[in-house]
């Protein structure tokens, strides 16, 4: 077994972390700001937006893929946009996984947060207008931190869907090692060419970082509840 | 001190776990205390909540001083945080992820960089905190809270305070202090408050003028005093706590002997000649408890025994007794005079002029003290 550790390409489950803690970061960004817009704001059109954000929870991996691949393809403005800005194509590259990781974690994010948002009580909040305070002023000084606990689980398990993507990943990014092969990806790759030990190497290890994330989340909230 | 306008009106459709509901009120308020008086559901905190601009009405206008606020036509609704009202929650709503000195930080952000820390360290003062500025609001009572959130509300100087049910939660000796805080913030800031309150003794004891709110409208404005006194209606008078309101008839009416006589079908009432009711008229009117004059009847000679009325039951209250009497009748007499009665079970009570309250109007039928499910 150790031997298998140490024949093993380690290059997956770091290009993993390294598109985890990216597409968390992206979903953050994007997330909170949606799902703070949605708790909060009535507008034309926000059925549309949660019908949109909700989207990729519930179409098949590969729909979502060949839409990406349609809507960020060297031919597709956007893709050829990113081509002329950054002067590499976007997908088939390690960034494209960040891509299929955040249509995953987004959506989750924004129905946690959501529900998170929702559940401050608004009097807090309207007691800071009150005091003079900025809708910017209010979000951070006092929805985010008053919703802070939920917010911080619902990155965990963001980071924990984005560590996991596989279908979206395999469609817009590829299976090219040392390059866009993600350990979901490199677990397939291993299972499909009879690799069966490294196949068991890699999925201990995911197994093992999926209920550590867990581990930590939950005594993270039993410290904050006491 | 800026005068304060208000003018709106708001609907709601009916919903799921609610009625319809509408609300329509006006009134002006000065640099004194208004109290919004009413039941809940009667639309009150709705109008605070307009006035700070939490929510925003479907019409009318909102001015404070030479300011609009908000107004419909114009299409202005100025920003709470523009507003310059401060406002005291029913919960102290004071940030419980704050200690009592950020709270207070928090609030000072409007006040020039280099007034702050004077600022808060002056209200600190001011509200007797300073001991616990560094405490978390879960970390004080629930007296010390309060005094930190009306603390939180005045630090950027506020040209109106709206206070919502303030005392709700708190026991008597709470209130009290509250009540004193309230005098003294008044003194100090000399300011004009919106007060919100179901509570009768809340708006006496803290109230200039009182704004008698039901069902999304005012139905009677004026001093507390007076309000209770005289009643515009049975409705209004049975909010305010007042006992024996009655409708019924006049039978006699006589100006040269100088009498009035009326009837509620179980009870006749004499009385000095009242001018609003004349001869026939079906009325409605309240008893003053405090103002009839009873008085024991001597069993032994059975003298006066003749306009007597039976006791039902005498209930002690805390200075005085309260006797009920058939026809729903009841009579407030003072302890020592219940005392020396002796277990009477006949009395004989007199209605002097100023005892009734003949309400102006028909009397209206439909009154009942209906709650809705909108604060």
């Amino acid at each position: 077994m150790l031997s298998d550790f140490s024949a093993i390409d380690w290059f997956p489950l770091w290009l993993s972390l390294r598109v985890a803690c990216l597409a968390t970061a992206i979903s953050l960004a994007v997330g909170l700001t949606l799902a703070y817009v949605l708790a909060n704001r009535r507008f034309r059109g926000r059925n549309l937006v949660e019908a949109a954000v909700t989207l990729p929870i519930v179409l098949p991996p590969t729909v979502l893929g060949f839409y990406l691949l349609i809507v960020l393809g060297r031919n597709s403005p956007l893709g050829g946009a990113y081509e002329t800005l950054f002067g590499v194509p976007l997908v088939f590259t390690w960034q494209a996984a960040v891509v299929a990781a955040c249509l995953h974690s987004i959506p989750l994010l924004i129905r946690a947060a959501r529900a998170a948002f929702e559940s401050v009580d608004h009097t807090f909040e309207n007691a800071a207008r009150s005091l003079g305070a900025t809708e910017w002023r209010v979000f951070w000084k006092v929805s985010l931190p008053l919703a802070r606990r939920s917010i911080v689980a619902a990155g965990v398990f963001a980071f924990a869907r984005a560590l996991g993507d596989f279908g979206v990943t395999m469609m817009i990014a590829g299976n090219i090692p040392g390059s866009t092969q993600t350990m979901a990806v490199a677990i397939y790759d291993a299972v499909q060419s009879g690799q069966t030990r490294v196949a068991n190497v890699l999925v201990i290890v995911m197994s093992a970082l999926a209920l550590t994330i867990l581990w930590v989340m939950n005594q993270a909230g039993e410290r904050q509840a006491r | 001190m800026p005068r304060l306008l208000v003018e709106i009106r708001k609907s709601y459709p009916a919903a799921l776990d609610s009625a319809a509901f509408d609300l329509d009120v006006r009134f002006e308020a000065g640099d004194d205390v208004t109290v919004l008086f009413g039941p809940s559901g009667a639309g009150k905190t709705l109008t605070l909540e307009s006035i700070a601009g939490f929510i925003r009405p479907d019409q009318g206008r909102i001015e404070l001083g030479d300011d609009v606020l908000f107004h419909s036509g114009a299409g202005v609704c100025r920003a709470a945080r523009r507003r310059g009202c401060g406002y005291v929650f029913q919960k102290d709503a004071l940030f419980p992820h704050m200690s009592l000195r950020q709270n207070l930080e928090f609030a000072a952000m409007t006040l020039p960089a280099h007034e702050r820390g004077r600022r808060v360290q002056e209200v600190l003062e001011q509200f007797r905190l300073q001991g616990l500025a560094a405490r978390r609001p879960h970390e004080v009572s629930g007296g010390e809270r309060q005094r930190g959130a009306i603390a939180r509300a005045l630090i950027g100087r506020p040209r109106l305070l709206l206070l919502d049910e303030p005392a709700r939660g708190l026991d008597v000796g709470l209130r009290r202090e509250l009540y004193a805080t309230l005098r003294q913030v008044r003194a100090d800031y000399r300011l004009g408050m919106v007060l919100v309150t179901h509570d009768r003794e809340e708006a006496f004891e803290l109230g200039d003028r009182m704004l008698v709110c039901r069902q999304g409208r005012i139905v009677q404005s004026g001093p507390p005093r007076e309000i209770y006194r005289h009643p515009s209606s049975p409705e209004v008078a049975r909010l305010l706590g007042r006992i024996n309101v009655f409708e019924g008839k006049v039978i006699d009416s006589d100006e040269s002997r100088d009498q009035t006589r009326l009837s509620t079908g179980e009870l006749d009432i004499a009385t000095a000649h009242l001018p609003n009711a004349p001869n026939g008229a079906r009325i409605a009117f309240a008893v003053d408890a405090e103002r009839v004059l009873a008085r024991p009847c001597d069993p032994s000679t059975r003298n006066g025994s003749d306009g007597a009325l039976r006791l039902i039951r005498a209930v002690s209250l805390h200075d005085h007794v309260r006797l009920d009497f058939p026809g729903s009748l009841s009579v407030m007499v003072p302890e020592d005079l219940f005392e020396q009665s002796a277990g009477a079970n006949e009395w004989s009570v007199e209605f002097p002029a100023e005892s009734i309250w003949v309400f102006p109007g028909a009397p209206d039928t439909t009154v009942a003290a209906g709650d809705e499910t909108r604060g």
